[in-house]
C-alpha cells in the first residue's frame, strides 16, 4: 500500500491523486473494520450466538482514514522522506554535523553526572540502570546485526546464559560478582559458537528463524531444567555486588561504615549506575577498537559482499563465529548485572519480547552506529516511561512514534557509515551505499 | 610439463545434474604469462573459472597449481577461501563485488586480511594496541596507497567505492586482487562495459602487472582488442570443450573458431575468410 502511494505522489501530485489514494486506504479500512468493528458478537446467556452492528463506529473509523490519508500525502509532500536532506538548508546542516560532533562527549558527561543531579531521585537513578542495561545490550547486538550483518532474533538467550551463569554460580558455590562476570561472558560466548556452527550454512530469513527458535530452547530449558535453574520459580536472593570485596551494607564493615559515612541505600544505586555505565563504555571501546582491526573489518565486508570476501581468503566461517561470539559474551556481561541488580531472576524476564526490544533498538538507532544505538536505547526505554501517563494508549502512541521515525529515517537515527581507515580524510559513507547484509 | 606452467587444467568436466557445462577441458597456463580464456557466451568459460577459484567443486579431473618454490597444490581438492588464502589465486567477477559501502582503502584493506589476521595476533595484540600491528597497518596502507596510484585512484582513496564509475570499480577491483599479493590473477571480463579508452588503459594496466610484478594472469574476455593486445597464449571453448588453441595470430586465423563465434559451420567460415582475403 505504501509504495503505490508514494509513486502516485511522486507522478501526479494534484488533488485528484490525493483523493485517489485516501479513497483507496479508506476502501482497505472498511474492508478491515466493517467485520473487525461492524459487527460485534457475544455469547448469550444459553450460549447462543448474538450479535449487533456498529455501522456509526464504522463510518467514523473509514473517514478518520480518509482524513488522515489526506494529511499524510499533503505531509509527504511538504517533507518528503526521500528528499528530506535536501529541504534542510546548509545552516542547519552545518549546525547539525557541529552538534554531531559534540553530542556524545555532552552525553557521556551528562551521563557520568546522573547520580550527582539525580541523587534523591530513586525512580530516576533506576531508570537511568534500566537504559544503561539496554545500551550495553545494543550496543553488543550491533556487532552481530550492525557490523557483521546477521540477523539475529534470539539474542536474549545470551543475556538469559549470562544471568544465570552468575546467578547459579553465587548461589552455589558463594563466588563472587567479579569471578563471576569474566565468567558469564566466557559462557555466554561459548553459546554463542554453539549457536553459531550451525547457523552458518543460512542465510537472511532461515538464519532469523534459527536464532529466534534458540533463544525459546533456551528460555524452555530454564524452565524446565528444574533441579538446576528452579524452574519457573527462578533463582532468588542472589547476592548483590561488592565494592571489591567490601560490601554496600549496613553492617559494621561495610563500605559506608569503612568511610565513616551515614548509610544509605542510594549507595548501592550509584554503585550499579557506575558499574553498567563502565561495563556498557567497555563494550563500546572494544567494539570500536574492534571495527579499526582486520576482524572488524572482515565483519563488515561480510556484510557488504559475503562471495568477495570468500574470494580475497577470508574464512568466513570463523568471521562469523566471532560476531557472534563477541555479541553473546557482551550479552553475557549484561546479564550478569541483570542478576545482581535484580536479586531475583526467572525465565519471564528473557522472553522473546527482549529480543525484539534490543533488536529494535538497534535497527532504530541505524545499524553499525555506536551513538545511533544509544540515542535509540534511551528514546526507547526512556520514552516508554514518558508515555507511562497515557496508560492503556503507551504502546499505541509508542508504536506510532516508532512508525514515524522509520519512515523519516529509514536507515535508523544515524545511518550513515564512517570509514575504519583514511589517508586525508574520513568522509562519513551515506547509509544508501551501505549494504544491510543478507544473513 | 615442458615449459614453466603455474596452473595446469587437465581433463576438467563440470557437470549441472544432466547438464555438462565443461567436458573433458584441458588447458595449461604459463607463468608470468597472460592467458586468455574466449569463447561464445554460454561456452562455459565462468564455470572454469570457478572451478579454478573453488567455487565449484569440478566433477571430474584435476587442477593443478606450481608455486615460484616449486610447491604444487591440487586446486580441486580446496575449497572456498583457502584457494586465495593457500594457494595465492585472486579473482575479479563479472558483476563487480566491490563493497560498496566501505571506502576504496579499507576495500584494499580487507583485501591484505590474512597477512593483517597475522600481525594483529588474532585480534588480541591488535586490541592492545600492540606496535608488531601498528608497524604491519601501516605497511598495509603503504600497499594499499601504492596500488591506488596505479590505478590511478589515489585521490579517491577515502570515497565510497559504491559511488565510483564503471570503470574505476573495475580498476579498483583488479587493484584489490593484486592486494592479496597472488600467483595467479584470473579475470572475468575485465574489460566489460569499458569504453575505448578505459580498454586501453586496462591493458596497460595488466601489462605491467605481468611485466613489473611477474604475476601471471589468466582472463575471460569478449573484447577481442584487449585480448589480441595483450594475450601471450589463447584458449577458445565452445559449448564446454576446447576448440582451439595458439597465439593471438594463429587463434585469429583459425576457421573453427571463427565459426563459432559466427555460429556457422567450419566450411562455411573457410568459404567467407577465403573470400575475404
Amino acid at each position: 500500500m505504501k509504495t503505490p502511494s508514494i509513486n502516485t505522489a511522486k507522478a501526479a501530485s494534484g488533488i485528484p491523486a490525493l483523493l485517489k489514494t485516501a479513497g483507496f486506504n479508506a476502501l482497505i479500512a472498511l474492508v478491515l473494520f466493517s467485520l473487525m468493528v461492524g459487527v460485534r458478537t457475544e455469547a448469550g446467556s444459553d450460549g447462543q450466538l448474538t450479535y449487533w452492528t456498529r455501522f456509526g463506529e464504522v463510518a467514523s473509523l473509514v473517514a478518520a482514514v480518509f482524513g488522515g490519508s489526506i494529511v499524510i500525502e499533503l505531509l509527504k509532500q511538504w517533507i518528503g522522506p526521500t528528499g528530506a536532506e535536501k529541504l534542510v538548508p546548509p545552516a542547519v546542516q552545518s549546525g547539525m554535523s557541529f552538534l554531531g560532533r559534540y553530542l556524545a562527549p555532552a552525553l557521556l558527561i551528562f551521563t557520568l553526572l546522573v547520580p550527582v543531579i539525580f541523587y534523591d531521585q530513586r525512580y530516576i537513578l533506576d531508570l537511568a540502570i534500566l537504559v544503561l542495561t539496554y545500551v550495553m545490550l545494543g550496543w553488543g547486538l550491533n556487532v552481530v546485526v550492525g557490523l557483521a550483518g546477521l540477523l539475529d532474533l534470539g539474542y536474549v538467550a545470551f543475556y538469559a546464559v549470562g544471568a544465570y551463569s552468575y546467578a547459579l554460580l553465587a548461589t552455589n558455590f558463594g563466588w563472587s560478582f567479579w569471578i563471576c562476570l569474566p565468567l558469564a561472558g566466557v559462557l555466554a560466548a561459548f553459546w554463542g559458537v554453539l549457536l553459531g556452527f550451525p547457523v552458518l550454512r543460512l542465510r537472511g530469513d532461515y538464519l532469523a528463524i534459527v536464532t529466534l527458535a534458540f533463544g525459546e530452547i533456551i528460555r524452555l530449558v530454564i524452565i524446565n531444567w528444574q533441579d538446576l535453574t528452579g524452574g519457573p520459580n527462578g533463582v532468588s536472593s542472589i547476592p548483590r555486588p561488592s565494592f571489591f570485596g567490601i560490601p554496600l551494607d549496613n553492617s559494621d564493615n561495610g563500605l559506608a561504615a569503612r568511610l565513616g559515612i551515614e548509610y544509605s541505600p542510594t549507595h548501592r544505586i550509584v554503585f550499579l549506575f557506575y558499574l553498567i555505565l563502565a561495563l556498557a563504555l567497555l563494550t563500546n571501546w572494544v567494539t570500536i577498537r574492534l571495527r579499526r582491526l582486520p576482524i572488524g573489518r572482515a565483519w563488515e565486508a561480510l556484510r557488504e559482499d559475503e562471495v568477495a570476501c570468500r574470494a580475497l581468503g577470508i574464512n568466513t566461517t570463523t568471521t562469523k563465529l566471532t560476531a557472534f561470539a563477541t555479541g553473546a559474551m557482551f550479552g553475557g556481561f549484561a546479564g550478569a548485572f541483570f542478576a545482581t541488580r535484580q536479586g531475583f531472576i526467572s525465565p519471564e524476564s528473557f522472553t522473546f519480547q527482549e529480543s525484539a526490544l534490543v533488536l529494535a533498538i538497534v535497527v532504530l538507532g541505524g545499524m553499525g552506529s555506536q551513538l545511533g544505538v544509544a540515542l535509540s536505547a534511551l528514546a526507547m526505554i526512556g520514552g516508554f516511561e514518558l508515555f507511562r501517563s497515557l496508560e492503556g494508549y503507551r504502546m499505541l502512541v509508542f508504536g506510532m512514534a516508532m512508525v514515524l521515525i522509520m519512515i523519516w529515517r529509514p536507515r535508523g537515527l544515524i545511518g550513515h557509515r564512517a570509514p575504519t581507515v583514511y589517508l586525508t580524510k574520513a568522509h562519513a559513507i551515506s547509509s544508501d551505499l551501505v549494504k544491510e547484509g543478507h544473513g | 610439463m615442458s615449459r614453466d606452467q603455474i596452473l595446469e587444467v587437465d581433463r576438467l568436466t563440470m557437470r549441472f545434474g544432466g547438464i555438462v557445462a565443461v567436458q573433458d577441458l584441458s588447458f595449461a597456463a604459463e607463468r608470468k604469462k597472460i592467458t586468455a580464456l574466449i569463447g561464445p557466451n554460454g561456452a562455459g568459460k565462468t564455470t572454469v573459472f570457478n572451478c579454478i577459484t573453488g567455487f565449484y567443486k569440478p566433477s571430474a579431473g584435476a587442477i593443478r597449481l606450481t608455486h615460484d618454490d616449486g610447491k604444487v597444490i591440487a586446486l580441486e581438492r580446496l575449497n572456498d577461501f583457502r584457494i586465495a588464502k593457500q594457494a595465492k589465486v585472486a579473482r575479479t567477477f563479472q558483476n563487480i563485488r566491490l563493497f560498496p559501502g566501505m571506502t576504496a582503502l579499507e576495500n584494499l584493506m580487507v583485501a591484505q586480511h590474512n597477512a593483517l589476521m597475522r600481525a594483529s595476533g588474532f585480534t588480541l595484540l591488535g586490541l592492545i594496541g600492540a606496535p608488531v600491528y601498528r608497524d604491519a597497518e601501516k605497511r598495509a596502507i603503504d600497499l594499499a596507497t601504492d596500488w591506488l596510484k596505479r590505478v590511478n585512484l589515489l585521490d579517491r582513496a577515502d570515497d565510497a567505492a559504491g559511488n565510483f564509475a564503471y570503470g574505476d570499480q573495475r580498476r579498483l577491483e583488479i587493484a584489490r586482487a593484486m592486494c592479496t599479493e597472488p600467483a595467479l590473477l584470473c579475470l572475468d571480463e575485465p574489460a566489460a562495459g569499458l569504453n575505448a579508452r578505459e580498454s586501453a588503459a586496462l591493458s596497460e594496466l595488466l601489462l605491467s602487472i605481468r611485466d613489473e610484478l611477474g604475476t601471471s594472469i589468466l582472463l575471460i574476455e569478449h573484447d577481442m582488442s584487449v585480448v589480441m593486445e595483450i594475450s601471450d597464449h589463447i584458449v577458445v571453448m565452445d559449448h564446454g570443450v576446447k576448440i582451439a588453441e595458439g597465439s593471438p595470430r594463429e587463434v585469429r586465423d583459425d576457421p573453427k573458431v571463427i565459426a563459432a563465434y559466427l555460429g556457422t559451420d567450419e566450411e562455411e567460415a573457410a568459404a567467407v575468410m577465403e573470400s575475404g582475403s
